[in-house]
Parts: C-alpha cells; sequence; structure tokens
C-alpha cells in the first residue's frame, strides 16, 4: 500500500485509499505514542524543514512532535527573523534551504496555492500545513480520526461544520475529506459567512439557523471567527455573533440527543463558543490535539518514500 | 507453488514446539509469547492453544509486534503498519519471539530493536516454524525449530491460512 501522491497539497488531490491508508497508519503511531519510548526510528535518515510564513502553536508543535517521534533531524523556519523579511522570495528561501540537503518541506503560508507553486518548482516533497483560505489537510485528517475513534466511521454519519465558512481552510479540507468517506455535511453560520453557492459547488446542506443545525447532525466542528482574514464587515459585533451563532450549554441542553462538539483551536472563548462547551464532556477538542501528532506522523512516515 | 507442511502436519509440529518450550519453562509466569507480524502471529495463535491445552492452569501472556517503523529498508519501499498489542510489560520477563520463518534474520534483529523500545526483558528466545538456515545475513538463531528446509534465495516460504480457515506453509518460486 502506498499513497497516490507525492505531496500532501490538499485532500482535493488525494483518493479515498489515500485518506484510509493515512487513517489506519495513524492508529499504529498512536499506540507508538503510549509506548515508555515514544519513538521509532523510520526517518532517521530524514530532513524535514518546517516552514512557517505565518503564525502558529498547534501545527507547528505538533508537526516538530511528530518529526521527532519519528526521529527526523528538523529545522524551524518562521517569517519574523528570516531574511524573507529582507525581501528574498519564497523560492529563493526554499531553494536555499534544500541546497543543504533538506528531504521534505512542511509548509504554512498565507497565500493560497503558495505549497502548490513550490512543488511545481522543487523536488521535496511538501506538506501543507495551512494555505490561506484554502486548505488545511492534516487538520481535517485528525478531525476525521478524532470521529471515527467516537464513531466508528464516517460513513453516513451527519457532520456540520459552524461559523466562518468563507474564510476558514479547515472547513474547505473537511468537507473534501467527509464527502470523499461518505459522510454527509451541512455547513451552519450566518450568510455573510457562507460562501453563496457552495451548496452546488460542494454538494453540502447549507443552514442558517444554529439550533436546527445541531438538531440535524452527529457532529459539530465549530470554526473560529477569522478576524485576520476580514476586510469588511460581515456580522455587527462579536457579542451578536455569540448569541445568534455562539455554542453555549443552553443550546446544547435544549437539543434530544448528545452530539460531540469539535474545535480545531484557537478557540475564541465566548464567541464561537462558551468555556463550558469547549471544557465539557461532549468535547473531544483536547483529543483533537493528541490525535493530530499522531496523524502527521503517518502523513509524514508515508510520503517519506516519496522524495 | 508448492507445500510443505500441510494443516495436519502443521498440528503436530505445533505439539512438538510447544512441549520443548514447556519442557524449558514450566513455570510460565515469567514468560511472554510475542508473535511478529504478520506469519508469526498467524503461528503464535496456534501455539498458545497448544501450551494452553498442554498447561490448562496457567496464564499465558500473548502480545504482537509489528516491525514495519524499524525496517532498515524502509527507504526503499514504504509498507503500511499492522497492529500492534503488548499489553503488559517486558521488564525482567522471558520472551519468547515466535515467527513463522526465520530467513535472513533482519526481522528478528528489527523486532529486537521494538522489543527494547519496550523495556529491558531478562532474556529473549526465539521460536519459529521454519529455519531457512543457509540465507542467514545476521548472526542469529532461532532456539527452537519447527524444521529445516533447503530453498533458493529468491523463493519464498510463509506459514498462510486457507479458505477453509486452516493453515499450512507453502513455498512459493521467486
Amino acid at each position: 500500500m502506498q499513497l497516490s501522491t507525492k505531496h500532501l497539497l490538499g485532500i482535493k488531490y488525494i483518493t479515498q485509499a489515500d485518506i484510509s491508508l493515512i487513517l489506519s497508519t495513524a492508529k499504529q503511531f498512536k499506540e507508538v505514542l503510549q509506548r515508555p519510548i515514544k519513538k521509532v526510528p523510520s526517518l532517521r535518515d530524514v530532513t524535514i524543514v518546517n516552514l512557517f510564513y505565518e503564525n502558529s502553536t498547534r501545527t507547528r508543535i505538533s508537526f516538530e512532535l511528530a518529526e521527532k517521534r519519528l526521529s527526523a533531524d528538523t529545522i524551524n523556519f518562521t517569517m519574523s527573523g528570516s531574511s524573507a523579511a529582507k525581501g528574498e522570495t519564497l523560492l529563493d528561501t526554499v531553494n536555499n534551504i534544500l541546497s543543504m540537503k533538506v528531504d521534505m518541506v512542511v509548509m504554512r503560508h498565507s497565500a493560497s496555492g503558495a505549497p502548490h507553486f513550490l512543488a511545481k518548482h522543487i523536488p521535496a516533497a511538501i506538506i501543507n500545513a495551512g494555505d490561506g483560505i484554502n486548505e488545511h489537510p492534516t487538520q481535517a485528517l485528525l478531525d476525521a480520526f478524532s470521529i471515527i475513534e467516537k464513531l466508528g466511521t464516517l460513513e453516513g454519519k451527519k457532520i456540520v461544520l459552524v461559523g466562518d465558512i468563507m474564510h476558514s481552510r479547515v472547513a474547505l479540507s473537511n468537507i473534501y475529506l467527509l464527502k470523499k468517506m461518505g459522510a454527509e455535511v451541512m455547513v451552519a453560520g450566518p450568510p455573510t459567512l457562507i460562501p453563496k453557492y457552495i451548496k452546488e459547488a460542494m454538494d453540502v446542506r447549507v443552514e442558517y439557523n444554529l439550533k436546527k443545525a445541531l438538531e440535524w447532525c452527529d457532529v459539530a466542528n465549530v470554526l473560529r471567527i477569522q478576524l485576520e482574514r476580514q476586510n469588511q464587515v460581515l456580522f455587527s459585533s462579536l457579542r451578536e455573533y455569540n448569541l445568534a451563532y455562539g455554542v453555549s450549554r443552553k443550546l446544547l441542553d435544549s437539543l434530544n440527543k448528545e452530539i460531540i462538539i469539535m474545535h480545531p483551536g484557537p478557540i475564541n472563548r465566548g464567541v464561537e463558543i462558551d468555556s463550558d462547551v469547549a471544557d465539557g464532556n461532549q468535547s473531544i477538542i483536547l483529543q483533537q490535539v493528541e490525535n493530530g501528532v499522531a496523524v502527521r506522523m503517518a502523513a509524514l512516515y508515508l510520503l517519506s518514500g516519496k522524495s | 507453488m508448492k507445500e510443505i507442511i500441510n494443516a495436519q502436519e502443521l498440528q503436530t509440529q505445533l505439539k512438538r514446539l510447544a512441549v520443548q518450550l514447556i519442557a524449558k519453562h514450566p513455570n510460565l509466569t515469567d514468560v511472554v509469547i510475542i508473535g511478529i507480524q504478520q506469519g508469526g502471529v498467524v503461528m503464535a495463535d496456534e501455539l498458545v492453544i497448544a501450551l494452553q491445552d498442554l498447561c490448562p492452569s496457567q496464564t499465558i501472556h500473548y502480545g504482537q509486534l509489528d516491525i514495519t517503523f524499524y525496517r532498515d529498508d524502509i527507504r526503499r519501499e514504504i509498507h503500511a503498519p499492522d497492529a500492534m498489542n503488548i499489553p503488559f510489560g517486558i521488564e525482567n520477563k522471558i520472551v519468547v519471539l515466535i515467527d513463522d520463518v526465520l530467513f535472513t534474520g533482519r526481522t528478528i534483529k528489527a523486532a529486537l530493536d521494538v522489543l527494547l523500545d519496550y523495556g529491558r526483558p531478562d532474556k529473549v528466545e526465539l521460536c519459529v516454524l521454519i529455519d531457512r538456515k543457509e540465507h542467514r545475513q545476521f548472526p542469529i538463531q532461532a532456539d527452537y525449530v519447527g524444521l529445516m528446509v533447503q530453498t533458493n534465495k529468491q523463493e519464498k516460504v510463509k506459514l498462510v491460512k486457507q479458505e477453509d480457515g486452516s493453515k499450512h506453509v507453502i513455498l512459493i518460486n521467486g
């Protein structure tokens, strides 16, 4: 069994078999992470650069930990303090790094398509760790892994993505993945934060009433309001957003069933989700973070043979 | 494809190996049986039954080990991993590794690497169904051997499950 692709640029470009292979491999890596020595020698001959042109806590730490657990050598690049701040182009920066014998690139960039551009110009395997408002494939994979851990399968399950669908790469990657794995997908949020033709383009349900959406679903993946990507006023205030679209304890208690609550982080407490929900027993937010390391180990491992 | 050990002979071989094991370790308290994925697990599943038949009152510790992440040829081809399950400590225990075929010795070397990441066993023994001794590439030998077999290097020997659920050992020409 091998992946059909050399890079992990987006869920859009990988097959159902690829997704299943990554998830089943991640399951074995999760076992590795429970051992007294949480490390395997698989990638000890591989050097990986983590190129983070955009801020990140979880994803960067998660990738770095995954690389270390696989015994890879790692180097970290962040925008601040680098020559990119002096005007060096992306391709020049990467070619300089690769000339120092680096095998794989993990990359986050605020421009959608940046890793795709890089993939056309360099020989190393690339993993997209989030590009602009396009995709965040490893987040979708760890979300899927976490849902399967809870529900056993994705097939036929009802997942709603709540909130800022417009600016969310997590939403797009999740939609691609969930559709490929046979789940039913709904997006819910204010009309200004939901792309106009998403229903036709992505074949998903659209719901503007949060309560109705939650009543329909098995799992609610609540997304962060991406204030840094919004250049116009899309809702009147955070307080008003919270009243209409915030997931609250009261709202969850009013449903006639118990749903699973997810959030890719970072959380805006009291905006898209209230603290007692985020920290409550229906929330699997911290399991998502834990599973992230195993899923990224799987992606790195499976792609490491391709360079 | 040639059958080397048929289903009936397999049962006889496994019983013989179980008897040898018990003769050496009458008390199984400190012994753990660990099958190596995949053929070794197929064999160990049966061997554990044979052991339990011989000493019904004793508890047998049985786990499965996968070497995928420790392979020394990992860069030639990436393999999907199999399940690993060692639900007990191996510290200060006597580990009996089980594999269907001992060939180059590389699998066993990798299995030892995996084991040492789990703990420090007192002793590690090796029990195999088939020994293809003349092709060894590492100084590794088994403590318990079912059958020595003369083979060509490019041939493949493995323990497989048949459609009716019974198991046999086959040789495939390379």
